[in-house]
């Protein structure tokens, strides 16, 4: 029972989404249980919230390895709350100005703003930019030119890097010097392949790298996605995957 | 004669007042016309109409009438009225001229979504100037009554893929009944998670397992949550520890009800800590600065990564390099998988994740719809081929019209696009530079 009702549920609620798709008159449907999972989504904050607080209040009760970033956890969680609940520094709206709960929570310059602006953007900030070192430290591996995969990997993110740059024009600027004889010609003479040297400049080769081969690829795995998307989607709908509830 | 003067000097300063409204009033837009929404449920209908000349963007503008800004249209005003109803109250608001919308100027078209199943309705449009004033009104040519499509036709090839798709994952799903072997290719992500398990189990370390960073309501966090299955399952049989960190609330929901299901069904319930699933933060760098604080703190010597991962993928993948936990991901985030390919041993990618749960479960039905799916593959295939050898054909013969070029605008249009089976030969065809 207590994994036969939610399998009814998911079968139920992904064949409605799947009509609403398709049938007009069952459009409501699909943003009805969407709503449905927006108020489980809500009504779950609280089990997260509560989980959250019981795990870090036991770190710190038997004061395990680390229990003071538990602490501080406790300490920003309730004096956000508070804050935000008793609406620190809010001014009233001027439509209500006799009830001084009456304005937004978020206006400028109240607490809850002020720790958003001043503490969680920082923070995020700071989180997203150690991304460009790693973004450094992973490339250094993966271009290492261990095999000829590696190598082309290598060779191409090269091109890619200094097409991306002023570097990509400035490289090929003796081609101007050469007589245009040289420099224009027709790759086998056919018309709608137009090849020159100029093509093999970083920058113009980037934009086909980009463009050919990064595309085609991007969209093999995109149309794999999405057939994968689709068989998953059914082996769900038809009661054959139900892993996901903890079963085989 | 004074007299006189005063009834000439009355009558002049009327005329002149009378001119000086006429002159400052705009001119109205005109063609109304009022259809029912295509491949709706009855309750829409489309309106587009004609600009006024007095709005600055009507191409047929004249500069004098641009410079004026007495004359300049500010805005529109759509008014409706209910003139018929079957079956359905007409409600005093509705039963008179009432201002439906206000388009601004420029726009030449709004449909209006509130209306209901067998009424009819009539429309009419002015156009409203910059000081308030407001042209004549342009009435619609004809009622028009909302009508409810049984079925949305512009899907209806979607519908047919979909149908035909689902046709072969049924068959191969009852074929597999029937007892027969299928052959599924080795995936190395797969095979490598008992050994880093395994690993972990020996070096006496936890298995760190990131079902990524979307809601339970995600296919992608579904399928992540029945590879933790096996996982947990690997984990309870060797004795190891596997740690879930979560960003949303349901999802550590979900993963306790397939962690303690997995302990179970190895036969150790009482190894089972559900304090080991636990929920972070829904803010995603946080939940980062989460997870890596743990990896940095208790080195995990397995870290699996299954779902829903943007820009944290790569700060997770190589904070578990940096400890040197053996690491397998994956995701069905095209953007994402050059990260995880640097930075993990082994990725699942795209369709290999989806698969990852017929694969591990060795169920013979699932496996089937594996093979469904490659045969859908196949099919997607033959249709890019043969739009690529029409394309081909276009580009090098620079022709505009002829069967290629009919056949190549109904597969973009009809068969990718929206308009549904349709007539063969209408639509534009792009040729050049569409990327769709």
């Amino acid at each position: 029972m207590k994994r036969t009702v939610p399998l009814i549920i998911a079968i139920i609620a992904g064949f409605v989404l799947l009509i609403a798709n398709f049938i007009p008159f069952a459009e409501g449907w699909g943003l009805t249980a969407q709503e449905w999972f927006n108020i489980l989504a809500v009504g779950a904050m609280i089990l997260g919230g509560g989980n959250l607080i019981k795990l870090h209040l036991k770190k710190v009760s038997s004061q395990r390895k680390g229990w003071g970033y538990s602490a501080v956890t406790i300490v920003c969680f309730f004096g956000t709350l508070l804050i935000g609940m008793l609406k620190w520094g809010v001014h009233p709206n001027p439509l209500y100005a006799n009830y001084s709960w009456s304005g937004y929570y978020l206006e400028s310059g109240s607490g809850l703003w002020w720790i958003y602006q001043h503490m969680v953007v920082p923070l995020t900030a700071m989180m997203f930019a150690m991304l460009a070192f790693y973004v450094a430290t992973a490339a250094f591996r993966a271009f290492r030119a261990k095999n000829i995969e590696a190598t082309l990997l290598l060779i191409t993110a090269g091109i890619v890097l200094l097409g991306r740059t002023y570097a990509g024009v400035w490289l090929f600027g003796w081609l101007d010097w050469l007589p245009e004889g040289i420099t224009h010609f027709n790759l086998a003479g056919i018309p709608w392949l137009p090849i020159d040297f100029y093509s093999l400049q970083f920058d113009r080769l980037t934009i086909w790298i980009m463009e050919v081969p990064n595309t085609a690829g991007t969209r093999a795995i995109t149309i794999g996605i999405a057939l994968g998307v689709v068989a998953t989607s059914l082996r769900i709908l038809l009661g054959v995957d139900r892993s996901y509830l903890g079963q085989d | 004669m004074r007299k006189c003067a005063s009834f000439y000097i009355c009558i002049l300063a009327t005329l002149a007042f009378t001119s000086v409204s006429i002159a400052q009033a705009p001119e109205p837009p005109s063609n109304l016309v009022v259809v029912d929404t295509p491949d709706d449920a009855g309750n829409s209908v489309d309106l587009t109409w004609t600009l006024s000349p007095n709005d600055v963007f009507n191409t047929l503008l004249s500069d004098e009438q641009a410079t004026d800004a007495n004359l300049i249209v500010a805005s529109y005003a759509i008014s409706r009225i209910t003139v018929d109803a079957i079956g359905v109250t007409i409600s005093d608001e509705d039963s008179n001229w009432r201002v439906v919308s206000e388009p601004a100027p420029g726009e030449v078209n709004w449909t209006d979504r509130s209306l209901h199943l067998g009424c009819t309705y009539n429309y009419r449009i002015h156009a409203v100037d910059t000081a308030g004033n407001t042209s004549t009104w342009d009435v619609a040519e004809s009622t028009v009554s909302p009508v409810m499509q049984m079925f949305n036709m512009s899907k209806a090839w979607l519908a047919i893929f979909m149908l035909l798709f689902g046709g072969f994952v049924a068959y191969f799903i009852n074929h597999a009944r029937s007892g027969k072997k299928l052959w599924v290719r080795k995936i190395a992500g797969l095979e490598a998670i008992d050994e880093a398990v395994g690993r972990a189990t020996e070096m006496g370390r936890p298995v760190l397992f990131v079902a990524g960073i979307q809601d339970i309501n995600e296919i992608q966090t579904l399928a992540g949550l029945t590879v933790l299955s096996r996982v947990a399952k690997t984990a309870a049989e060797y004795g190891a520890q596997i740690e879930v960190p979560t960003c949303r609330s349901l999802v550590m929901a979900a993963a306790r009800e397939t962690v303690e299901a997995a302990y179970l069904s190895a036969g150790v319930p009482e190894a089972y800590q559900p304090d080991r699933i636990h929920y972070l933060t829904d803010e995603q760098f946080a939940f980062v600065a989460g997870v890596t604080g743990y990896m940095v703190r208790e080195e995990p010597a397995a870290c699996i990564y299954m779902g829903g991962f943007y820009a944290e993928s790569l700060i997770l993948a190589e904070t578990g390099n940096y400890i040197g936990a053996i690491q397998v991901a994956g995701t069905a985030m095209p953007s994402q998988l050059p990260f995880f390919v640097a930075a993990c041993d082994y990725t699942l990618i795209g369709e290999e994740f989806f698969a990852a749960s017929a694969y591990l479960s060795g169920d013979p039905l699932q496996i089937g719809s594996l093979k469904g799916q490659d045969y859908g593959k196949f099919m997607s295939v033959l249709i890019l081929v043969f739009g690529i050898f029409l394309a081909t054909i276009i580009s090098m013969s620079h022709s505009e019209e002829g069967a290629s070029v009919t056949a190549l605008d109904y597969m973009k249009n009809n068969m990718l696009g929206d308009e549904g089976l349709g007539s063969f030969g209408g639509g534009d065809t792009d040729i050049e530079g569409d990327d769709s």
